[in-house]
């Protein structure tokens, strides 16, 4: 019985390793991307993929997690390149040798996001710092990505600016998700809460219900995507020519133009700013 | 609730519309689960027939583990798999991660258990009936699995729906260890995930109802092979 078991557990990799050589063909040329919710459920990348693909015949496959996810996997060797939105965290990701150079490619913004009878009396704000301040003392609800991903890292950063101490909110009127934007947006929709958001993702997002961008325009609230190849002397899997050529069309005029010319509802979402302060 | 009156005919339309898109979503689905089910079936029913007829000390804990890990979490699976088959782990060099293979893979996990405990106690009250014939045909306990599996291989039917209606239904494994990659590892499941986070709701509910629809037709059709082979077999 214990060889039956053994023979049938063989046949499963068997099968299943067979399966993986069928499903991808040996001409099959591609690079995997550890990238995060909001290029992804923006539309972006699907509009940007199809045009790297026809010029140079390399599909790009992208894993669309958190940027916090997005890091760890790509320091577990699972992907060729990484493009997230969480620069101190990039820069500690290539300081550790996981990747080889960060480049800047474009950036949007984070708004603010209420219902339309504003509890807090924030619309129109400009000042985030002081805006998060007039929630926290109205005490209204206010939901959180709370998964370590780019957009709640900035999210933290400006708590702290305003010199609030939200742990001991948690649970009380500031409200962690732990889930990605959308699933944020939509569970923050449903409770009446203030949410903040990068601004790709909202003008794409489907359910808004009478939701309004409340406090928008501040310079604290820029977000800034970067891409990074992940290093093949470190993982020897790495694609590193296929994934350069990704980067540097990404970063490269045409890449560039592409990002600029994305654009939902007649607004554009991403603007691109790759050579503007490399580090 | 229009939302779900709109679901209903935005589902229809989806498939009327004939979209090669979601076919090819709906096939990718399809195959990654009846695959799992496949491969654990060949497992866990050999496994299961063997718990159930053999004597061993332990064999009550192992009966309670199998049964308990029908329960495991996907999500939980989908981080073992992932930790096995990342270019970090100690199967990373087979390149399976974020491919069709390792949704199948982390599916046969899941799937397992839940074949092999239904197969035990199908086994079991069977062998209860026909222990002493076998035995007195000088069957010993484990020749006779082959011959209780062909038995209750009707009843056996529904130990596979079981494990199938668990590996078509679950995201949590294979967002994880499939990474939803347009074309290549996105199914039914994951797409709802995505609809859902984009804020689509009536896409997302829309191709909810698809996917019941695919589980009623699976059924719908190992239920006919059921009543055809019945039928023949008492005709």
């Amino acid at each position: 019985m214990l060889r039956r078991t053994f023979m049938s557990l063989m046949l499963a990799l068997v099968a299943a390793a067979g399966f993986t050589a069928t499903g991808a063909n040996a001409e099959d040329r591609f690079i995997v991307v550890q990238s995060t919710t909001s290029t992804q459920n923006s539309g972006l990348l699907d509009y940007l993929l199809p045009m790297f693909k026809e010029k140079t015949g390399i599909e790009v496959r992208v894993v669309a997690v958190g940027t916090g996810q997005a890091i760890k996997n790509a320091q577990n060797g699972d992907g060729d390149v990484l493009l997230v939105h969480a620069k101190p965290a990039e820069e500690k990701f290539v300081a550790e040798g996981y990747g080889v150079e960060r480049f800047d490619v474009m950036y949007n913004d984070f708004v603010i996001v209420g219902p339309a009878n504003d509890p807090a009396g924030v619309a129109g704000m400009k000042d985030v710092v002081a805006a998060l301040t007039k929630i926290s003392e109205a005490k209204a609800p206010f939901a959180s990505r709370g998964d370590d991903s780019g957009t709640h890292k900035a999210e933290k950063r400006l708590w702290k600016a305003a010199g609030i101490d939200i742990a001991s909110a948690s649970g009380d009127w500031y409200r962690e998700t732990g889930s990605g934007m959308g699933a944020t947006l939509n569970a923050g929709v449903g409770m009446g809460a203030y949410i903040m958001t990068d601004r790709a993702t909202w003008i794409s997002f489907g359910n808004k219900g009478d939701y309004e961008v409340a406090v928008e325009g501040d310079d604290k609230m820029f977000n800034q995507y970067g891409v990074i190849l992940v290093n093949p002397e470190k993982f020897s899997n790495v694609k590193a020519e296929d994934g350069q050529a990704f980067i540097d069309w990404l970063i490269g005029d045409e890449g560039q133009k592409a990002i600029a010319g994305f654009k939902i509802e007649g607004q554009q979402l991403f603007f691109p700013n790759a050579g503007a302060g490399n580090s | 609730m229009q939302d779900f009156a709109a679901s209903f005919v935005y589902a229809a339309e989806l498939l009327l519309s004939g979209d090669p898109e979601l076919w090819a979503i709906v096939l990718l689905s399809l195959k990654v689960s009846l695959s799992a089910v496949a491969i654990a079936a060949l497992i866990g029913m050999p496994l299961g027939a063997a718990l159930a007829v053999a004597r061993f000390p332990g064999r009550g804990a192992a009966i309670i583990l199998v049964n308990s890990l029908m329960g495991l979490p996907p999500v939980v699976v989908g981080l073992l798999v992932y930790l096995l088959l990342s270019n970090a782990g100690p199967l990373g060099v087979l390149q399976m991660l974020y491919t069709p293979g390792a949704m199948i893979f982390a599916q046969v996990v899941l799937v397992t258990p839940i074949i092999a405990a239904l197969t035990r106690q199908v086994i079991e009250d069977l062998d209860a009936e026909y222990a002493e014939q076998l035995r007195s045909f000088g069957v010993s306990r484990l020749n006779s699995v082959p011959t209780l599996l062909w038995d209750g291989r009707y009843s056996l039917l529904t130990a596979l729906l079981a494990g199938f209606g668990r590996a078509v239904a679950e995201v949590g494994a294979v967002i994880i260890v499939g990474g939803n990659i347009n074309h290549v590892t996105r199914v039914m499941t994951t797409t709802i995930a995505l609809e859902t986070s984009k804020g689509n709701l009536s896409l997302a509910l829309a191709l909810g109802f698809i996917l019941i629809g695919i589980a009623i037709a699976v059924n719908a059709a190992l239920g006919m092979v059921k009543v055809t082979a019945t039928r023949s077999a008492y005709a």
